[in-house]
């Protein structure tokens, strides 16, 4: 039961880590079409100042959880994809750095150069990240030991030699990152006034469009990849809540967007997000990390979890440190409320 | 040594050491305008508010590069020592993953409250606010000297099936008693690095004749704090953790101590070259009997030498190691001798006419950083071979897929990136530093 239940705090983690370091990873997506001035693009900047820091703290929480509840999981997955995690840690460096050093100087050559370097590590960590999922899905070349070592590309072809880019995972990669520029044109719509949100309308439309066909041809790749999708829907039909859950989080979107409710939009998003990242984790349950040759060499959630004395103690100081995020997440978030204007200090 | 296990160790070595340049300042820094905030609400000056002020502006760049570089920790437990991760996971996960939850989330949020929020929370608020950047950062320093403490002096663990190392007790993990003396004499060198980088500035702004009001209360926080972490880092924190090793890591404290040979009454080496095949220091400067005291209490009881021991316990780079502990205990015994002088001026209201002692302060500021590295070098090369002292070899605890190429690969990266992030970061601060508190605290407002 205990694995059970950290399984289900790292999916959820993970899935709060995607919606809230998604909309600033989409903010920098989007923030060269969107933003066309040094003044709108700090605009842009200061909707996700105070906030994408504690964002990607997510990402690093949900490494912990994952780490002590599933060291198996953890080991085997970090060291498999060892040169692509490598440089996802290089773009957090440079995106960070970009955002946080951007605005200790201004003049043309530095600003210019650090925008360019937050849009591009932005996308390039969407379409990694994407990737990474698509790689899950997929399944991976696991020995007896539970482990594996995966080369960038081979032939491109999700078959057993694949790499981590084959056609499939780059599709996955590209489909993240249209999912997360809308997601960040809703929230630069949501937080800016003026041109500069007119601007993040018309994204959104287009990046929805895009959204809306990759939907469609990543859900029929995927369930053709790998079988056990479509099993694990028969088996329990329950579970097509998650993905009509998705299907209206992507309706919604548009919706409310067309009839300017920018709030309900950024949240519809979200719900899509939620909706297909909990699709993906039922469709692949009990694994946690797929084999793609032998299936009893596959990662699980009871062959990859910690022993019980650990995962129950973990819940006795889990609680009390979730109630404290949230109270903090409460509080950054209605301090920082409404729309941003140059005025004020900060990023 | 085969080169894969020698490229992991070195990428893990460099990346650390880098990172901990940004964390021990944040350590000091961060008590220090703390400290700041509190004299400015109790003494209602206004002046040391500005000086808080103009700190934070050099602790935000040193932060962000304190960020940026710790990311990549947490992930290499994973990539690139997968088989320590897969048995040991289950028990410093626990301190790993509290760190994320108890300290980061903490951090992340009042920082910027810190940074930028003085008029939307008030006086009180902003100090508030403070406090918490402080206290997150000592907490997230705890776990992971918890999580260190572990590997040097595994607690609340039993051995399980196909070699997995279990928890058995999360308060043995949580409050080892290396950890907590450990704890202690770490945030302590961060004070230290902190008292030295405020000082040393405030030395700075005295002769360039700028600033002065500003220069006077660096020198008199920085040297009258510095003063007391320093004399703590030696006593009693830096000798418990002697003793602590004594007891539990023998031949890490003969082979840092150069101390091959045992004898009735063992001398401390001051000086000396150590020639490891020989087993002997060359050019020697002993004073007799002093280990067998710091160990035991005893001028005359027997220390034990490196040879006492099988070669394959021995750490694996005891020249090395040797001058890390040196450098350590020499810097630290300057730092005292300095700071205690610079105290004396300070009472005596004449240290910033005492040119030679500004000269002392602005000259050492790097020398903390040098100092706190290595320490660190002792606590881990004294550690080899073990990955966790006594339970897994450092060999048997790397990823076992990841080629030399790829390491090699990684490591080149790091190396470029990261020498690129040294500049960039002494590049700012030497800007802020140019532009002198009082542009900076009229700019914050």
């Amino acid at each position: 039961m205990l694995p059970i239940i950290w399984f289900c705090i790292v999916a959820v983690m993970v899935a709060i880590y995607v919606v809230l370091d998604g909309f600033d990873l989409g903010a920098g997506i989007v923030q060269l079409c969107v933003a066309r001035t040094a003044a709108e693009r700090r605009l842009v900047l200061k909707s996700i100042g105070p906030v994408w820091d504690g964002n990607e703290v997510w990402l690093l929480a949900g490494g912990g959880a994952l780490y002590f509840a599933f060291p198996a999981l953890y080991a085997s997955a970090f060291s498999g994809f060892y040169l692509p995690l490598m440089m996802v840690l290089w773009l957090l460096i440079l995106r960070g750095i970009a955002i946080e050093f951007r605005n200790q100087i201004s003049n043309a050559l530095w600003t210019p150069f650090w925008d360019v370097v937050f849009a591009l590590a932005s996308g390039l960590l969407a379409i990694f990240f994407g990737a990474a999922l698509g790689n899950v899905v997929r399944g991976v070349p696991l020995d007896a030991n539970h482990e594996f070592f995966l080369p960038l590309w081979t032939n491109f072809l999700p078959g057993k030699d694949a790499g981590i880019l084959d056609w499939y995972t780059v599709l996955v990669g590209l489909f993240a990152f249209f999912t997360l520029a809308l997601h960040g044109a809703l929230w630069v719509n949501l937080k800016t006034e003026g041109e500069l949100q007119q601007r993040a309308r018309r994204v959104a439309r287009v990046a929805w469009a895009a959204v809306a066909a990759f939907t469609l041809i990543v859900t029929i790749a995927s369930f053709s990849i790998q079988p056990h999708l479509a099993a694990s829907f028969a088996a329990l039909p329950l579970g097509f809540v998650f993905p009509i859950l998705a299907l209206a989080g992507l309706a919604g979107s548009i919706t409310f967007l067309l009839r300017r409710k920018d709030g309900s939009a950024f949240l519809a998003s979200c719900l899509y997000i939620v909706g297909m990242l909990t699709s993906v984790v039922f469709g692949v349950f009990p694994s946690v990390l797929p084999s793609n040759g032998d299936p009893n060499f596959s990662l699980t959630v009871a062959n990859a979890s910690a022993p019980d004395y650990g995962l129950g103690v973990g819940i006795a100081w889990f609680l009390p440190g979730i109630v404290l995020v949230a109270a903090y997440f409460t509080f950054v978030y209605r301090k920082f409320s409404g729309k941003v204007s140059l005025e004020g200090g900060g990023h | 040594m085969d080169t894969a296990l020698a490229l992991h160790r070195f990428q893990f070595a460099f990346t650390i050491t880098f990172h901990y340049l940004f964390v021990q300042l944040t350590l000091g820094l961060g008590f220090l305008i703390f400290v700041l905030k509190t004299v400015a609400l109790v003494k209602k000056d206004e002046h040391y508010n500005e000086c808080a002020r103009f700190w934070a502006r050099i602790f935000a760049v040193n932060f962000a590069l304190g960020v940026v570089t710790g990311i990549p920790m947490e992930f290499q437990f994973g990539t690139n020592w997968s088989r320590f991760s897969r048995d040991a996971g289950a028990v410093i996960g626990h301190t790993l993953a509290m760190e994320g939850l108890y300290t980061f989330f903490l951090e992340s949020t009042f920082l910027g409250f810190m940074l930028y929020g003085e008029q939307m929370l008030g006086r009180v608020g902003h100090w508030g606010a403070s406090a918490a950047v402080w206290i997150g950062s000592w907490m997230s320093g705890y776990l992971i000297v918890a999580t260190d403490a572990w590997m040097q002096h595994p607690t609340g663990y039993r051995i399980g099936a196909g070699g997995k190392i279990l928890l058995t007790s999360w308060w043995s993990l949580i409050f080892n008693e290396w950890a907590v003396w450990q704890f202690v004499h770490t945030i302590l060198g961060g004070i230290v690095t902190g008292c030295f980088a405020m000082a040393g500035i405030g030395a700075f702004y005295v002769f360039l004749k700028r600033s002065e009001k500003y220069a006077r209360a660096f020198l008199g926080v920085g040297v009258t704090v510095g003063l007391i972490a320093a004399i703590l880092v030696a006593f009693p924190t830096g000798d418990t953790q002697g003793k602590l090793v004594a007891r539990n890591q023998p031949i890490k404290l003969a082979a840092m101590e150069g101390h091959f040979t045992t004898e009735p009454s063992s001398a401390i080496a001051i000086l000396g070259q150590p020639d490891v095949n020989a087993h002997k220091l060359d050019n020697p400067f002993m004073v007799p009997g002093v280990l067998s005291f710091i160990v035991h209490g005893n001028w005359t009881k027997e220390v034990k030498g490196l040879t006492d021991y099988p070669r394959d316990l021995w750490p694996d780079n005891i020249p090395l190691l040797y001058y890390a502990f040196h450098i350590m205990v020499g810097l630290g015994t300057v730092f005292i001798g300095v700071l205690s002088l610079c105290a004396l001026q300070l009472w005596r209201g004449k240290l910033a006419e005492t040119k030679l002692l500004l000269w002392a302060l602005v000259l050492l500021m790097p020398l903390p950083y040098v100092a706190n590295t290595a320490g660190w070098m002792t606590a881990e090369m004294g550690r080899q071979p073990w990955i966790i002292y006594g339970l897994m070899r450092t060999a048997d605890g790397v990823s076992p897929h990841v080629s030399s190429g790829s390491a090699l690969f990684t490591l080149l990266g790091f190396l470029g990136i990261y020498t690129l992030l040294f500049m960039l970061g002494l590049f700012l601060i030497w800007r802020i530093l140019e532009q002198g508190p009082e542009h900076v605290v009229e700019a914050g407002e």
